[in-house]
């Protein structure tokens, strides 16, 4: 009964103004959110999926209310629950282009199951978590990826829980499309979005976005422009792993990255970036904390990982149409079962 | 007449009298869980219902999946009622008590009426099983004349059974397998029913192992010949069929039922069925039942928790499919927020509750009707929703097929209530044609729903009901959520007056949607009877024999039983206001009791049971009559 427009999109030019609605966007001038908003509908056009045939939900947060300045169908659930939300209108209805907005604590802490089933049942659909270490929304308690004694409403002499590492997680969650953007550098967002749109399979793609109003500073190693160069090191498939300016580079000791310096390297010594390798992905996902042993790596942004693996949801429909090929649906012989009997 | 079963079925007269006098007949098998109890209890039933009886089953299950063998734990029951006449309970005390065990008997012997036969199989009944039945000093209750206030047949069945499939090459274990099989035949004989119907039902369950199949049929038929030698055994007993109505019939359990109504609701009006369920006791069996139908396109999803089960059902409602969820009380906690959700979206959705005794884990095994107030309250802020409940097996058919329409055709979700004892137990289904089952409406945009261009999906016809647009509807992107909002447009909106008319919005929708139900019609009795006894849910086989009975003696009774729960039938105040004294038998602390007494402002009162276990006839009767002596001291 759906009524599908089966229109591939080329018939309409749209521009990342269509994807605007007439809302006024209310999140705090400055804030992160802003940036990842207008990437979005950046790149929306030359995805090439008619704009009716675009779904965005999210959760509760910040980041949440996304939905609601995107001129496509959308959907502005409940706290954690956008994943399980995706799920069941992606099982329904595979031809959708489904995008799931989410933040740190809507789908690290109260959505945390959902993420991660989300993740492993692999819905070919983008999940765009908005990480800004802290919970905006009720104005500033820290969150499950809020550094260990980060100061907040509700850690007044610093939070002592361990942060998650959202690729670690999503990793381990058996996640096929598994990467990092971050707000200030809105060209390699874009590019990341694209990557993650293309991916047949479900997209992970946390974005580190400054919440200047509660947190703000949080990345500031990643954004400041005397500091960014040493702290970041941004990957591309098949490429040696270079950074600050390519001066230097990584280099693997069995298991152990090494940071090396490139006088004295050729780019051929280095680890090469490859996005297939699960192993290697796992160790870049940990360049996230300083250890004394390996001493402090930079933070790498990019595709950790990238792997293809059959949809749920092409799965799902197989097992059905299978079925249907093989027995007939007859309501009434259902409905009389077996073993019937007449009373005449 | 007297028929004996001969090895080439066929039936030769004999002349010892046949027992017709009575009209309905209580069995109760019991044993362990591992003595094909059920199955027993299950064939019993097909072959009555075949031969024209009327019945009503139930199975109790113990708690444990694997309780040890032998113990009072570990009993699994099947209660059965036949009769020739009509119906509706699966009894309250058994004329017929079968037991595999001793704790079989420990357990069940107080349910068993004076003078009731005992069929026992005297191997369950060595020192180890009297100990493990906790009989004192493992006093055997087959010897020490305890029982002879009944009549007693205890016969050595595994030894029978052994003795007569030797000539098999089969292990002990797979031979003792086969004694619930003499059972049945014995009970078959006694019953004067044929075997032939379990015999084909053999033939097919063992097709690719047919010495099995042959060993299982051979063991039935000695326990039917058994009947003949056995001296004891002087009358059998015959229920005739009942006149039931003319039509197909087959039998069904309340799960079931379910489940095969929202397939047909799904199939008949070409949406797609999508079930996202947690496993939980006693409401997992929809979900299986569902996930064999994948040639109608059902769509099953074993969701990570109950929370998800609701949210992926709201994903497969908003994307344009028939949305299920189906839980038990702890899991309907779990999925209110979601519930909620449905609400404030008005997004069709259908929520099972398959109640069981609470609170928090409580009795999973047990029934109990403990969710009525969760059911219509239990959501944060003002989130009225429709709630329908099911009287037995085959009305969850109906209910759970209305409540899809209602969602549908009102764009609201609807919560349906059943519980452990219509979900388990079965009885004899008229089954509808397809071509009569009803077709929604189901509402989409008319193309007036819109402001310069700009789609308005809270755009509502005159009983407030919006269309259902689903993504990829060109023309109509627009955006729901959970946050208030405005009128018609849908946009957010923190405007009080707005929110105060919206609330008040979504309550008459759901208010009105008692113009499109049924009247409320009296079950039994007649408007103005003295007492009223009003139920819903499971107390409807017990109520409506207990006002039978009630009337038959003379007394000035009737009975009301509701399906709608909120909104009730409008003529339902009217209706109760008709009677002197109005009394609501159920298995809580009185929750529609208080939700009468509520909207009506009547002195309704309440007859409350809490035990896990359904009403008897008798209880109901003995409550009924304390408030009729009440009313007479007035
Ligand atoms: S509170 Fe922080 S995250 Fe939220 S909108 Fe303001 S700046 Fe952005």
């Amino acid at each position: 009964m759906q009524t599908k427009n089966k229109s591939n999109g080329h018939g309409e030019t749209l521009t990342a103004k269509d994807f605007a609605t007439d809302q006024d966007v209310r999140w705090c001038p400055g804030c992160g959110d802003y940036s990842i908003l207008k990437q979005i509908q950046t790149i929306l056009p030359s995805i090439k999926v008619p704009r009716e045939n675009i779904v965005f939900i999210s959760g509760i947060g910040c980041s949440s209310r996304f939905p609601y300045y995107m001129n496509t169908y959308g959907m502005h659930s409940i706290h954690g629950r956008a994943g399980a939300i995706v799920s069941g209108l992606k099982a329904v209805n595979p031809e959708l282009d489904i995008w799931m907005i989410t933040g740190d604590g809507d789908s690290l802490s109260i959505g945390g199951n959902h993420l991660i089933h989300l993740l492993r049942r692999n819905f070919n659909l983008n999940i765009v978590l908005f990480n800004n270490q802290i919970y905006g929304l009720t104005k500033g308690q820290y969150s499950p990826t809020s550094p260990k004694g980060q100061i907040s409403k509700s850690t007044p002499f610093g939070s002592v829980d361990r942060p998650f590492n959202p690729i670690t997680l999503a990793l381990g969650s058996e996640g096929t499309f598994v990467a990092r953007a971050i707000d200030r550098n809105p060209v390699h967002m874009r590019e990341i979005l694209s990557a993650a749109h293309d991916h047949k399979g479900a997209s992970f793609i946390e974005i580190y976005q400054n919440c200047n109003v509660f947190n703000d500073g949080a990345f500031e190693e990643f954004t400041d422009k005397s500091l960014k160069d040493q702290n970041t090191l941004y990957l591309e498939n098949g490429k040696p792993l270079l950074f600050d300016n390519d001066s230097k580079g990584i280099i693997l000791e069995g298991f152990k990255p090494v940071i090396v310096d490139m006088d004295s390297y050729s780019p051929d010594d280095c680890w090469i970036h490859d996005e297939e390798d699960k192993i290697k992905a796992s160790i870049l996902a940990e360049f996230f904390d300083y250890t004394e042993e390996r001493g402090k790596l930079p933070r790498p942004f990019g595709v950790f990982y990238k792997n293809q693996r059959n949809t749920y949801e092409q799965v799902f429909q197989d097992q059905i149409d299978l079925y249907r090929s093989k027995r007939e649906a007859d309501l009434d012989s259902l409905l009389s079962g077996n073993n019937f009997w007449e009373v005449k | 007449m007297r028929l004996t079963y001969e090895n080439n079925s066929k039936y030769k007269a004999m002349k010892e009298p046949v027992d017709e006098s009575r009209d309905e007949v209580v069995i109760h098998f019991a044993g362990d869980s591992g003595d094909g109890i059920q199955l027993t209890g299950g064939q019993f039933t097909e072959t009555v219902e075949l031969f024209g009886n009327d019945i009503s089953t139930f199975p109790n299950f113990p708690a444990e999946i694997r309780a040890p063998i032998g113990t009072l734990a570990g009993v699994s029951g099947f209660q059965l009622k036949f009769g020739s006449v009509e119906v509706f309970t699966p009894g309250d005390r058994f004329d017929v008590l079968v037991v595999m065990n001793a704790a079989a008997l420990k357990i069940n012997l107080k349910n068993l009426k004076p003078g009731g036969i005992i069929i026992a199989n005297t191997a369950g009944f060595d020192n180890k099983n009297l100990k493990l039945a906790k009989y004192i000093d493992g006093a055997n209750p087959l010897i020490d004349h305890s029982l002879d206030n009944y009549q007693l047949h205890a016969i050595d069945i595994t030894k029978m059974t052994r003795e007569a499939l030797k000539e098999f090459g089969l292990s002990v274990k797979e031979v003792d397998r086969c004694k619930n099989m003499f059972v049945l035949g014995y009970v078959y004989w006694m019953f004067s029913q044929t075997p032939d119907n379990t015999i084909k039902f053999i033939r097919n369950k063992f097709k690719k192992n047919t010495e099995i199949a042959e060993a299982n049929i051979k063991a039935l038929k000695t326990g039917y010949n058994f009947g003949d030698t056995n001296e004891t055994f002087k009358t059998r007993f015959r229920i005739k069929a009942a006149s039931l109505p003319k039509g197909k019939y087959r039998n069904i359990n309340g799960n079931s039922a379910l489940a095969l109504a929202l397939v047909a609701a799904s199939h008949k009006n070409d949406l797609d069925l999508f079930y996202a369920s947690y496993p939980i006791t006693p409401a997992s069996d929809i979900l299986h039942e569902l996930s064999r139908h994948k040639n109608f396109g059902v769509k099953t999803y074993q969701a990570e928790d109950e929370i998800a089960a609701a949210c992926a059902a709201i994903g497969a409602s908003f994307g344009g499919s028939l949305a299920v969820t189906g839980s038990s009380g702890p899991g309907i906690a779990l999925k209110g927020e979601a519930i909620g959700l449905a609400v404030m979206l008005e997004t069709p959705m259908v929520i099972i509750n398959v109640q069981r005794g609470g609170p928090s884990t409580g009795l999973p095994t047990k029934t109990e009707q403990a969710d009525l107030l969760q059911a219509v309250y239990g959501r944060n802020g003002e989130a009225p929703m429709p709630v329908l409940a099911a009287s037995s097996p085959k009305d969850c058919f109906d209910v759970a097929y209305e409540a899809c329409r209602i969602a549908v055709e009102h764009m609201t979700p609807v919560l349906v209530l059943s519980d452990g004892y219509v979900a388990n137990g079965s009885e004899p289904w008229q089954f509808p044609e397809s071509k009569d089952l009803k077709e929604f409406n189901i509402h989409r945009p008319k193309g007036d729903e819109f402001v310069d261009e700009q789609y308005l999906p809270y755009y509502r016809d005159e009983n407030h009901v919006r269309p259902w647009v689903v993504p990829g509807m060109k023309g109509y992107t627009h955006r729901v959520g959970g946050l208030e909002k405005e009128e018609k447009t849908g946009n957010v909106s923190y405007d009080g007056n707005n929110h105060e008319l919206m609330v008040k919005i979504r309550a008459e929708k759901i208010e009105k949607i008692a113009d499109f139900i049924p009247q409320q019609e009296i079950n039994r009795g007649e408007t103005g009877a003295d007492i009223l006894i009003l139920g819903w849910g499971s107390t409807f086989g017990a109520i409506e024999t207990a006002t039978k009975e009630l009337i038959e003696e003379g007394l000035s009774v009737a009975h009301i039983h509701l399906k709608y729960l909120f909104p009730f039938p409008s003529n339902l105040g009217e209706l109760l206001k008709s009677f002197d004294k109005v009394v609501v038998p159920e298995m809580n602390r009185g929750q529609l009791t208080k939700l009468i007494r509520d909207k009506f402002l009547i002195d309704a009162q309440s007859i409350s049971k809490v035990k896990g276990l359904p009403f008897t006839v008798d209880e109901i009767k003995e409550q009924v009559l304390k408030f009729r002596e009440y009313a007479n001291q007035k």
